[in-house]
Parts: structure tokens; sequence; C-alpha cells
């Protein structure tokens, strides 16, 4: 493999399959995530992108490819085609993986963000129409040190996920409404998730973890309002 | 479905009604008007469209929001989400029917970014034409719906015209009965078009849905006060509550004084082309005590003529009994 390796390809370190999973040296997640964020090509990047490239530049009067997108809260700057749908950039583009691609049309719920404080379909939405909106994906639930957002550990306490490929997408939803009204009825709840398909049929579970995530956070304000 | 990303196209985001006009008459037709994209994006996906200049009206601040206008009744902005339209106090109070078909749309997500407007132009959805083939619809000289193997359990009840795809939209029958108003801004200036004539079958043009004309844009849609505060009754059946398009929908809205019907308009959708506006219905309850048997009458004469294609029979009597029920419940 190293004989025939052209010297001029840019050099990634090995990821360490090896190094059992306790290992703090390179996790293959670490390692794409990694490699994503530094702008290199990954091949599958490339391939998406290749075919798209060759005709757009120098367009005469249309949008500016390169941007300032607002997410998470931290402004990135970030080259993006004019026909490029928010989840692929946020997916192949800013590496924030966790936003999840299913259906690509709309029609399932897994790719759902929050563009301003409303939950959307990043797979229906082309990224320069959200240029200057805050947009807030999975991974920005986090707090400060890393604890879970409230919906996320209702979630885990409540065994909502399965499979958990479409969970991003019903905790933004979940975030969402909660965001407009912390204190649904189970009524409201099931309308409110009603846009994310969870092919494992576990809805009672989410229902139940975002009923649960809204008497957390009635509880938690309570508290704020004693102290 | 999705076969690749979506071809390359240059995207301009005008910030005035007249630079959209300006630059959709300019691209003449290569040029796409984009609202919400829930419907226009699924084109490009499957390149079936490719649209080598798409205008993103997002950016108008004009085409937003709900306002009262100076004759008392409530002008929409055609780029209002349908999720504004059904929390609206001002539509929930006056023109409720509207609110509870925009409620009906789609799912949530797409309820926040889909607008009226691109709900009321949305294209047909025969999954024929959405395939890719060359029907009528697409310029080319067949049917697949209409043959004994076609699955034409969606398609329409009147008004085949070699096509027979239906008015795919929730929010159409109840702007129909409602008498609005749509505001069109083209080249030639503006106009305004009552809804039953902005909707057009395949006999009129078999291959577009809307009478806008290109380089026109729908900008604004003005419910007369006529209507304000009449008693309403919306209902959508669909195989999901969710996503789905309707099998039928029926909207209606009427005035009663004592214990009869003093006025009324009703649609359907789902059954035709276009919104179908029931006047044989209206005329049979008009001046009748609002009670069972009208209602039953009701159901009866909505059906009359109806021609269903292989898979859609259900559709006569689910009409039927959306209309008894509307007539009943209103």
């Amino acid at each position: 493999m190293a004989d025939d390796r052209d010297d001029d390809r840019p050099q990634f370190p090995e990821p360490r399959y090896d190094a059992g999973p306790l290992s703090k040296a390179t996790s293959r997640r670490t390692f794409i995530k990694g490699v994503i964020a530094s702008g290199a090509a990954v091949s599958s990047v490339g391939y998406l992108f290749t075919a798209a490239c060759s005709r757009s530049t120098g367009s005469v009067g249309g949008v500016e490819r390169m941007l300032v997108l607002n997410v998470n809260g931290q402004m990135r700057p970030v080259d993006v085609l004019p026909q490029e749908t928010l989840a692929m950039t946020l997916r192949y583009r800013l590496g924030l993986t966790g936003t999840k691609l299913g259906c690509d049309r709309g029609e399932c719920g897994a790719c759902t963000v929050l563009i301003g404080d409303v939950a959307s379909y990043s797979c229906s939405t082309l990224t320069h129409a959200v240029r200057n909106r805050a947009i807030t994906t999975i991974e920005g639930l986090e707090g400060p040190n890393g604890e879970l957002h409230v919906v996320q550990q209702a979630m885990i306490d409540e065994l909502g996920p399965q499979c958990g490929f479409c969970t991003p997408g019903q905790i933004m939803s979940a975030v969402a409404l909660l965001k407009a009204n912390p204190k649904p009825t189970r009524e409201e709840a099931r309308h409110a998730m009603s846009g994310n398909l969870c092919r494992c049929g576990a809805y009672d579970h989410y229902l139940n973890a975002v009923m649960r995530a809204a008497d957390a956070g009635d509880r938690l304000s309570e508290t704020r309002a004693a102290v | 479905m999705s076969r690749d990303m979506m071809g390359a196209f240059e995207l301009y985001q005008p910030d005035s009604v007249d630079g959209a006009v300006a630059l959709l008459q300019k691209f003449g037709e290569d040029g796409w008007a984009l609202a919400g994209g829930n419907d226009s994006l699924d084109w490009f996906k499957d390149r079936i469209k490719r649209p080598k200049y798409v205008v993103d009206l997002g950016g108008i601040a004009a085409l937003k929001g709900i306002r009262e206008s100076a004759d008392g009744g409530v002008e929409i902005g055609a780029l209002t989400t349908l999720t504004e339209i059904e929390r609206s106090e001002l539509i929930m109070g006056r023109y409720k029917v509207l609110a509870d078909a925009a409620r009906r749309v789609a799912s949530p997500q797409i309820r926040n970014t889909g607008t009226i407007g691109g709900n009321v132009c949305q294209d047909a959805r025969c999954w024929y034409y959405r395939y890719g083939v060359n029907c009528y619809r697409a310029g080319g000289n067949r049917c697949y719906a209409d043959t004994p193997e076609g699955q034409n359990r969606e398609h329409c009840l009147f008004g085949a015209d070699r096509c027979v795809a239906v008015s795919p939209s929730d929010t159409a029958p109840a702007l129909v009965v409602l008498d609005a108003k749509m505001l069109v801004v083209g080249p030639k200036g503006q106009r305004e078009v009552p809804a039953e004539q902005f909707f057009i079958g395949p006999n009129v043009d078999i291959t577009r849905m809307t009478s806008l004309e290109d380089g026109e844009v729908l900008t604004a849609i003005r419910l007369p006060m006529d209507w304000s505060g009449a008693r309403f009754y919306f209902e959508k059946v669909a195989d999901r509550n969710t996503w789905d398009f309707p099998l039928v929908n029926i909207a209606a809205a009427m005035t009663v004084s004592g214990d009869k019907i003093e006025k009324i308009r009703i649609a359907a959708g789902a059954v035709q082309c276009v919104p179908r506006r029931l006047t044989a219905v209206e005329a049979v309850v008009t001046g009748q005590p609002k009670n069972a048997d009208t209602a039953t009458l009701a159901g009866q004469s909505a059906v009359r003529g109806a021609t269903p294609l292989n898979f859609n029979h259900f559709k006569i009597p689910l009409l039927q009994n959306l209309v008894t029920r509307a007539i009943r419940d209103a």
C-alpha cells in the first residue's frame, strides 16, 4: 500500500481500529470529524460535490457563494453552492453529522433543525435562504460543560430511541415545541412531533420523553423562581 | 426516488416584487420562482424540472404577513407561512375555515416553511407526472393514469380532459368558498383574479394548474369581508393524518337565519383539477332548513355527474358523506 502512494497526497494519520474501545488516541469518529473540519476532501464528499461544482462558478448577478452561517451560536464561514440544501452544508461542509438525511425530500423529519426557534426540514431548505438566520442543530443543544439538554436527558430516561437514526430530528422537534409551548398536553405534543417518522415505531416512547422533558423544564423554572 | 443532488442553477434573491418580476421576465422559460421550496426542490432533486435561474422570493418583506385591509377584509401576503395562518387570531376569528385548512396541510415542519402562495401554486401530484414520464401534462400525448392498469386511486371524478390529475391543495377550496381575490403582479402590471378563476383545468391549459402567466408572481390573497364570521366547515380525508395529500377535502361557508340556510358557498378539493365549487349543492340548500334531510339531499346532489376511474370509485361516497356532514355540522 505504501509503495504506490503518491507523495503529493495529503497524509492523514492512520485510524487505529485495533487500539480498543478505551483508546484516547484517535477514534474513528474524531478522525473523520477532524478531516471534515479541516476542509480536506473525504472521498465521498468529493463525489457528492464534483458534479455540481463545475458549472456554477462565476455566476453573474446571482448569490455570492462565500457566506457566513450562524450555526449553534458560532459564525462559520463556508462556501455554499446556489443549489445546496442546508442539510448538505451542515453535514458535508461543516461536519455536523448529527443532522441525518433520511429521505432528502421532506417526508421523514430526520434532518429537522431549528431556524430561529422554528423546526424546519434542512433537506428542503436552501442554505442561501437562511444566510441571516440563527441555525441550531443537535450539536448545539449541549450546555457549556457538555451536559445534555433536558430533552436529550429525557430521551435517555424514557428509552426513547431504538435504532436512533430519527432521534436527532425528534429531539429538535421536541425542543421547538417546548420553546413555543413549555407545558404542552400529550395531544399537543403528538401533533408537534407528527412531522418526524420513526421506522422502529417508538412514537410513544418519544412522547413520554417529551412529556418528561416538559415536566423537568417546569421543575427547573420552579426551582429558579424559589431561589 | 431522489436520484442525485440538484443540478446547478444560478440563485437570485431580489428584495422587491418589481425586482423579482424583472428577473423572471428576463429569464423566461429558464427561470423559476421559489417560495418555501417544499415542492420546487423535489422537482430539482429529481432533475425533472431543470431551471437555469431560480428566483428566491423569500427575501421580499412585502410578500409576508397578514394585515387588515381598508375595506374591512384581510390581506395575506403570498409568502406568509401556513403556520402563521393557522395561528393568526385574525384568520381564526373571521375566516376559521382557512386556518382549519392550513392546519391540515402536510406536517408541522412543512407548514413552518411552506407558504400559502406555494400551497395554491404547487404542481399536480399525479405520480406518473411526478416520475417524469412524457404525459399530456408534461407536453406528451398520453395519460398513464387513465388506463386499465393505471394506479388512479387519487385521481379525479370530474372534469377529466386527457389529464386526470387533481388539485392537491387543502387551502384552495377554503379560498374558493371565501371568494378570495388573488393579487398577481407581472410585466404588464397588477391584476386581481377571483380564486375560482385562478385555478385552471386541462381544458384551459394542460401544462399548468393556475392562470399565472410567465413572469407573473402571486403577491397576496385578499379575503373580502362578505364571509367574515360566517359558519364554516372544513374536513380533509387522507390515508395518513400527516404529510398526505387529500383523497377528498371539503370547505363550506354559510350564513343561517332562523333555521334556514341563507347564503352558502361550498367547494371540494382532490376531485377535479381545480377546487370544485359545488354549485348544485348551493342551489339545492339555499333557503332550505338546515337539517338532516337537507344535508342528505346536498350529499346526493354533490356527486351527480361524477365519472370514476378504475380505482377511485370510493371517492363518490366519500364526497357525498363529506358534503352531508358539511351541511349538517357547519
